[in-house]
């Protein structure tokens, strides 16, 4: 009896059927998570494993698949002069401009804490280097720092620094270049860093500041013993993420110099890109930008580490 | 808390009640400080905005001016001028940079919500502890550089078809929007409380009908927000762009300026720095009303609570 039923109305028990298990939240929540993460994990993670095939191959633009070449791309990558500078120049400009991130951040999103009034015109102007497209923002450094027509060479001549007519050839010569770059890094992560920082100077505790001014404790005491030991988490979130960004940028240094003058200013990503495609040597290219890899990898781990202990915390 | 610190500066600016200042110098200390905060302020932000002025301060200058190194280049020693604006509107394909640069935010705006308010609702919802952990693995994906990936995702692209077209870009940048999109999203989504509906439950609303007449209006500013991000996000994106993207008529703005406005070997400083200033401030302005939710995206992401 029960089968005839069900066979007489079978499309009615498969709706049915069908409403309890969309009803189910153990399906509909993969069910809706899905997409997303299809969408991403596709065009991300076959990628990566695409660049990792690529840097084994000798494949060109003009033959996209190549042969197999194992690590012959890698040998002959490090050997290169050209990709050691530019291994050497990528860490140089990360390091010094997190350094000097993390020191002008650290003075200027106090001086933004405390103050009340007409903060938002500062914070927006602070905040302009990293809400702006940073082609187009750099662009501008590339007029400021013109051959010819620099108006910091022009500010330098009326201060009698610079004797008149001459000219400091800012992105002409290799030390004035990495200076150059590494200002313009800085200059592009200090809005990040600072409103990173003025959110953890925000919250903290008010009560142990006070307990501490009470107690008699000098500014350089009070910044030493409370105040960073309070900020340290957050301030190494600003690290690593400014880490990352610098490390990984290419635009700057691509509007700025194209890597020169000599490869001066060559880093890691603008090589893959001059080599990968301005070159057409997919394989060279791809073996060139996994080697950015490594610091990513490192820096998400120690992000995880730092988000499991802040959980037990 | 704030009268007990205020309670010196008081005192010194009223003396100690006897007709006296309690400490001379005290009575300067609170302006000498505002003083000394407002110049540290003042020089950052003459650094930091330096760019902008020295573009727009170009951008209304006569070529015979700009051109001339005995004139204080920040002064307007000759009448400004249009002359840029209009060169740029005429003669260049800015305007259909612009048009690419909007088409490509809305799509990518489209496609970033279609795949992110689902997948972020889910995540604070469904998943209990698995939610958390598979959200902090997707934000991960939004530090995966453009630069690790561009040179198989050209190979991609042009499998697909899609070579030299603003689709490509529509199709990648989505890569970057939906893991900070979701993220986001399923930080809004954790912050309404699941009680409002349930309670719908319970008053004959299906749960799709629950989460339209009840969350979805709640979670309104984070989705501005993340609209917000997609979009400049995608405005500002120049690596993926400068790569997949090589005619120019194709291009968008933040690659087109810096890469087509240049004839030859001839920088035209005038328009180039009107066409930089007019798309950048535009971008500038809307990033800059959703950073502090971008902001404590990255704080909440390395878990500082």
């Amino acid at each position: 009896m029960k089968s005839t039923v069900a066979a007489t109305r079978p499309l009615a028990r498969v709706v049915a059927h069908g409403r309890r298990w969309v009803g189910r939240e153990a399906v509909v929540g993969p069910a809706l998570v899905l997409p997303a993460f299809l969408y991403v994990g596709l065009l991300v993670g076959f990628p990566f494993l695409y660049a990792i095939y690529l840097s084994l191959t000798d494949a060109t633009t003009g033959n996209p698949y190549g042969a197999f070449v194992g690590l012959q791309n890698y040998v002959e990558i490090v050997q290169d002069r050209v990709f050691r500078q530019a291994l050497r120049n990528t860490f140089v400009f990360t390091i010094t401009a997190q350094v000097a991130v993390i020191v002008l951040a650290n003075v200027l999103a106090r001086a933004l804490h405390a103050t009340q009034r007409g903060r938002g015109v500062v914070l927006f102007l602070v905040l302009l280097p990293w809400v702006a497209p940073v082609s187009l923002a750099t662009i501008g450094w590339l007029w400021i720092l013109h051959a010819r027509f620099s108006i910091v060479d022009w500010m330098l001549r009326q201060v009698g620094l610079l004797p008149p007519h001459a000219n400091m050839f800012w992105l002409g010569r290799p030390d004035l270049a990495m200076a150059s770059v590494i200002v313009v890094h800085v200059w592009r992560m200090l809005p990040f860093a600072t409103v990173v920082l003025l959110a953890g100077l925000s919250s903290l505790p008010r009560d142990l500041l006070d307990q501490a001014l009470v107690d008699g404790a000098g500014f350089w005491r009070r910044l030493a013993h409370v105040q960073l030991p309070l900020l340290l988490p957050i301030l190494v979130v600003a690290v690593l993420f400014g880490t990352i960004f610098t490390f990984t940028d290419m635009a700057v240094v691509y509007v700025l110099t194209r890597g020169g003058p000599f490869e001066s200013t060559q880093v890691l990503s603008s090589l893959a890109f001059f080599k990968g495609i301005v070159g057409g040597n997919l394989s060279v290219g791809a073996s060139i930008s996994l080697f950015l890899f490594p610091v990513l990898f490192v820096t998400a781990v120690l992000m995880l580490r730092l988000a499991r202990r802040a959980e037990v915390a | 808390m704030r009268t007990q610190t205020a309670a010196p500066d008081v005192r010194a600016r009223w003396g100690d009640g006897h007709g006296r200042p309690v400490h001379t110098g005290r009575r300067w200390r609170p302006l000498v400080r505002a003083a000394g905060r407002w110049s540290v302020l003042g020089a950052f932000a003459v650094f930091t905005a330096l760019p902008f002025a020295w573009m727009l301060i170009t951008a209304f200058k006569r070529n015979s001016d700009l051109y001339n190194p005995a004139h204080n280049p920040f002064w307007f020693n000759e009448p400004p001028t249009l002359e840029h604006l209009r060169y740029v509107f005429h003669n260049t394909m800015y305007a259909h940079w612009i048009a690419n640069t909007a088409m490509v935010g809305v799509a990518v705006v489209i496609l970033t919500l279609l795949l992110a308010l689902p997948a972020g609702y889910s995540l604070s919802r469904f998943l209990g502890a698995w939610g958390g952990r598979l959200g902090i693995s997707i934000f991960l994906v939004y530090l995966v550089p453009p630069t690790l990936l561009f040179i198989p995702l050209a190979r991609v692209v042009s499998e697909l078809g899609l070579q030299n077209t603003v689709w490509a870009l529509i199709v990648v940048y989505p890569t970057i929007t939906v893991p900070f999109a979701t993220w986001l999203l399923m930080g809004f989504f954790k912050s309404i409380p699941r009680e409002l509906e349930e309670q719908a439950l319970v008053d004959g609303y299906s749960r799709l009908g629950a989460f339209l007449r009840v969350t979805l209006p709640l979670a309104v500013p984070g989705i501005v927000a993340v609209m917000i991000f997609s979009f400049t996000i995608s405005a500002q994106e120049f690596v993926y762009a400068l790569t997949f993207v090589t005619s120019t008529a194709r291009k968008t703005v933040s690659v087109g300026v810096p890469a087509d406005m240049v004839r030859g070997d001839i920088f035209d400083w005038g328009p180039l720095m009107a066409s930089a200033f007019l798309a950048s401030v535009p971008v500038a302005v809307l990033y800059y009303f959703v950073l502090d939710k971008f902001v404590s995206g990255f704080t909440t992401a390395g878990a500082i609570r």
